[in-house]
Formats: structure tokens, sequence, C-alpha cells
């Protein structure tokens, strides 16, 4: 599906988290999500992006407004040089049902979105890609 | 540095948030409503969230927090105006924050603590005027 | 023949507009596609002289025929207005297209009366124009099928919300008597709804009634109870009333976890429980 429109956002500081928000927010605008869908993918990015700055040691993401006649999406994909994740398995079932504060809130922003993809390795940091149709 | 302003009402005390919090501002108002709480001796919190348009699983786990931190200081948090949109979300994340009291407005939440303070409030000599005494540590 | 080479066609089509306009009106004229009831012959001349200019300077800027590229906006957005005005009007999405399509004849005459080009040049400027052609005849078919859709989705949610209405029983009491079977996206689609009419009554309690509700499976069960739930964090509270004892089993069986979420058996139950939440009564008149 055409990308209509991109734009990079680097996640290097807390206040980073904020505008990935606001970018996620604005492509959902854009692309004609109700107000409950545009706040899922807002609060799946603002995790994503969370997980990227405080665990991957910062990266970025590209946010990406897709538009095929009347299908309309939006795709943010996260993008960190850090340790990556060891257990993925272990990590996507670590929702907030354990309770502790050191859920990577992956399973949470999985149930928030229509796809979802994360790419991990041990020493080859992480990629993950969230994406919501209209 | 930004800060989210604590206002007192009666004898209560109001935090409205009306920006996107990043995680230090958030932790901020955690300390800085704990501090006031305990200076000022007020014993309801009332955080109006009516303007915000999210919420994630930090700040929902920050108002489970301050909702535990509170209780610990004899002080009650009423989260009010939470939006349906936010709601639905944080439902979807797995976070539907027991420990916390909510209301749809700043009214009906002051009128919640109104009723619950009362229930809970000792009674001070002389009140009831059967002349109980001081309610103070048993001897 | 890659789609982003020139067309060989720019230089004829400006050169010959005229010619090329007067063939393709007669084209359009002739054609069983006509419909001289639905326009008249002044405004198919007026439209035909419009878009054969917008495809010149279109070709002229964007020899390569990609209509996606912004050299094509103008004609894009030009068929797009002719596809829904003549969709109005009473044309099949085909007449429409037909309109397109029909510039295929004058322009390969053109090309095969120019001298100087060679057979094989010929045949693949008439293919690439047959390509170009045909891409735009189908656009107006999209455009055509477009509004359909909007159409439809538009319908649908009328339906939607007809079909289940929130209703205020009281003061603060709102109610959501939901009929017929419940699937995943109505039950959802009903939901956020509910949520958002407590926000707007500022109503404290909501009853879900499911009396006209045959079945329900773990999906809508879960979408209840994350309704029940997601009020809870506005400050409202929930019942769900009405539930019969077919599926009562049903949510058993599913080992489905009601927790804390109120159940009545009657509308009246829950009402009745409603107004105690509200601190009132109801009293008989003494005459």
């Amino acid at each position: 599906m055409p990308v209509q429109r991109s734009e990079v956002l680097p996640i290097r500081a807390e206040d980073d988290v904020v505008r990935v928000r606001q970018g996620a927010r604005e492509f959902c605008v854009a692309a004609g999500f109700s107000l409950v869908d545009q706040t899922k993918m807002v609060t799946a990015a603002s995790e994503i992006a969370r997980n990227t700055l405080i665990y991957g040691g910062g990266g970025s993401v590209t946010i990406e407004l897709h538009a095929e006649g009347l299908r309309h999406g939006v795709r943010l994909r996260f993008v960190d040089t850090g340790p990556g994740i060891a257990d993925l398995e272990q990590a996507l079932r670590d929702g907030y049902t354990s309770g502790r504060g050191l859920g990577l809130g992956l399973g949470g922003a999985r149930r928030l979105v229509n796809e979802f993809q994360i790419d991990s390795r041990p020493g080859d940091g992480t990629k993950v890609s969230l994406t919501r149709w209209k | 540095m930004e800060r989210i302003p604590i206002l007192k009402m009666g004898p209560y005390l109001l935090v409205t948030i009306q920006v996107d919090m990043h995680d230090r501002l958030a932790m901020t108002l955690q300390d800085d409503l704990t501090e006031r709480i305990s200076k000022t001796g007020s014993r309801g919190v009332l955080i109006d969230i009516s303007a915000l348009q999210m919420v994630d699983s930090f700040i929902g786990r920050m108002f489970a927090n301050m909702a535990a931190i509170a209780r610990v200081l004899d002080a009650e948090i009423v989260v009010v105006g939470m939006q349906p949109a936010v709601a639905i979300t944080l439902v979807e994340l797995g976070l539907s924050l027991p420990g916390i009291r909510t209301a749809l407005d700043v009214e009906r939440g002051m009128a919640m603590l109104g009723k619950s303070l009362a229930a809970s409030t000792l009674p001070t000599p002389g009140d009831d005027g059967s002349g109980e005494g001081d309610a103070g540590p048993a001897e | 023949m890659s789609a982003h080479s020139d067309l060989g066609i720019t230089k004829l089509v400006s050169a010959r507009q005229q010619e090329l306009l007067n063939g393709w009106i007669e084209a359009q004229l002739q054609s069983t596609n006509a419909r001289p009831d639905l326009i008249s012959r002044a405004r198919l001349e007026e439209q035909s002289r419009e878009f054969l200019q917008l495809f010149s300077r279109a070709l002229d800027r964007n020899p390569s025929g990609d209509i996606r590229d912004s050299a094509w906006d103008d004609v894009r957005a030009f068929l797009e207005d002719l596809s829904r005005s003549r969709g109005t009007s009473g044309f099949s999405p085909s007449q429409t297209a037909a309109f397109v399509f029909s510039m295929k004849e004058p322009i390969f005459r053109a090309i095969r009366d120019t001298n100087g080009t060679a057979p094989e040049q010929q045949f693949e400027q008439v293919w690439k124009t047959t390509e170009l052609i045909d891409r735009l005849g189908l656009f107006t078919t999209e455009v055509f099928q477009k509004g359909r859709e909007q159409v439809i989705q538009r319908q649908q949610q009328e339906m939607l919300e007809l079909s289940t209405p929130v209703v205020k029983l009281w003061d603060g009491v709102l109610a959501l008597p939901m009929i017929g079977t419940l699937d995943s996206a109505r039950t959802q689609v009903v939901m956020e709804s509910l949520l958002q009419r407590i926000v707007e009554t500022g109503a404290e309690v909501a009853i879900i009634d499911i009396t006209g509700v045959p079945t329900v499976d773990t999906l809508v069960a879960q979408h209840l109870i994350k309704t029940v739930t997601a009020a809870r964090l506005m400050g409202a509270d929930c019942i769900i009333s009405g539930i019969r004892p077919q599926i009562a089993q049903t949510i058993v069986h599913l080992g489905v976890e009601l927790g804390d979420v109120v159940t009545k058996a009657t509308l009246a139950d829950a009402f009745y429980m409603a107004l105690q939440r509200r601190n009132l009564t109801v009293t008989r008149v003494r005459r």
C-alpha cells in the first residue's frame, strides 16, 4: 500500500516521547481515525517509544500514512540499537498482570493495534512495527 | 522546571492536568503531591484529567501509586473526568486501576470525598454531646 | 515496457488538439454509451474540451503517463468531479468510463496518420496510449465505487445508531436496551456510544439490558465486561440486566469471569437499584 506521507522522529530524550505521541496523533487524524482508534494508536506509540528510550538506549521512529482508495492506515516503525530482548516470548507475555513496574508494555501495545511486528536479537537492537487501519 | 500546579480548594487539593506529560513531569507531580498532602494534612485530592487525551501504562501506574501513597498519608484520591476513549484504551491495555476511586467530574468527586471522609473522621471531644473525651492512642 | 518512459504522443496531442477534440466528441455522440437524455451536446463539448486541455498539459509535464504523479493531479481531480456528477445524474459507471475510453479512436487515427513514424514505433505509441487511457477510465470507475462505499458506510452507521438507542430512564440513569444477536463489531460500536452518552449526560448509572439478546459468545461477553470496567474508570457504574438462563449458562461454561460486575435478572430490578444508588425512592401518592 503506497505511503502517502512519512516523518522520522528521533527518540533520544523524554520530551521526544511526547513528540512521538503528537506525531502519531496527527497522522491518525489525517487518516480519518475515530477518536478511540486515535487514542489506542497514540497510547501504543507512547509505550513503544518509552521502551525504545529506556531499554533501547534511544533510537527513532518513522511514522507513515498509508492510503489506497478508501483504505487508510498509519504505521509506526521503531528502531533502536540497544541490547535487544533476550526472551521475546516472555516479554510479550508480561503484560500488566504481573503488576510490577518492569513490564515492557509490548503485550499491551500489541492489543491496541491491528498489526504488530517485533524483531529483536540480543546485541542487535530492536525493531517494532505498529499498524492500525481505519 | 515545568510543574503541574496543585491548588488548595477548601479542605481538598485539586490538580488539573492539561498537558501531555512526559515521564519526568509525572514523577515530579507525584513528589509534589506527596509533599503537599503531607504539609497541608489535606485528606482529599481531586485529580482532574478531563483534558487528558491519553493515559498510558506509566501514567496509569503513577495514579495507582499516588492513590496508595495518599492512603498511607490518610488521604484519598479521586480521579475525575476520564474521557471515554482513554478509559477504553486503558482497559484494553489491561489496566483497570482497581485501587483508584473515580468520578465523572470535580463536583461529584468532591461529593464523594465529603461522604467518605465524614464516615471515616474520628469524632472530636464534645462533638457528639456524650463527652467521650479524646480519641487518642490506646492506653 | 516500462511505465516511466516517454509515450511519445505529447507533441501529437498538443499540435492536433482541435482535430482530436472533434473526433472524440463525434465518437462519444455515436457511441451506444451516449446519454443525450442526461447531458446536452454543449455540456459534453465543454467537458471534452477541458479534459483534453488538462490531458495535454499533464502529458507535457510528465510524458510517462504515470497518472499518480503530481503532474496528473488536475486530470484526476477533473475525473473525480466528472465521475461524481455523472453518477448523481444517473450515468452508469461504464457510461462514465466511456467518456475516457472513446478518446482512443481519434488518438490512434492520429498516430497512424503521422508521417515518418516507423510501424514498431507506432505500435509502441498505440500500446502505451491504450494503457494510459485504460488507467484513466478505470480511475473513474474507482471513484464511482468509492462514492458508493461512502454511502453504504453512512447508512450502516445510521442503522447502528437507530437500532441501539441509549435512553434516559431518570436523572442520571441511562439504559441501553440491546436487541438481537450481538456481534463483536456491533457491540464495540454500541459500547463506545454508551460511554460517550455517559459523559454527555453526566449519568452515574447505566443499565445494559440484554433481555432481547438470544445468545452471547466469549468475545461479546468480554466486550460487555470491558465496557463496565471502562465506565467505572470514568466514574459511572454499569448494571447488566436481563440475562437469560441460557446466557448465564454460556457465561459460566465459557469461563468468563464477571468479577464484580453487577447483574440483575430484570431491567426493573436494575432500575430499582439505580434509584437506590442515587438516593431516590418511589412513593405512592396519597389522595
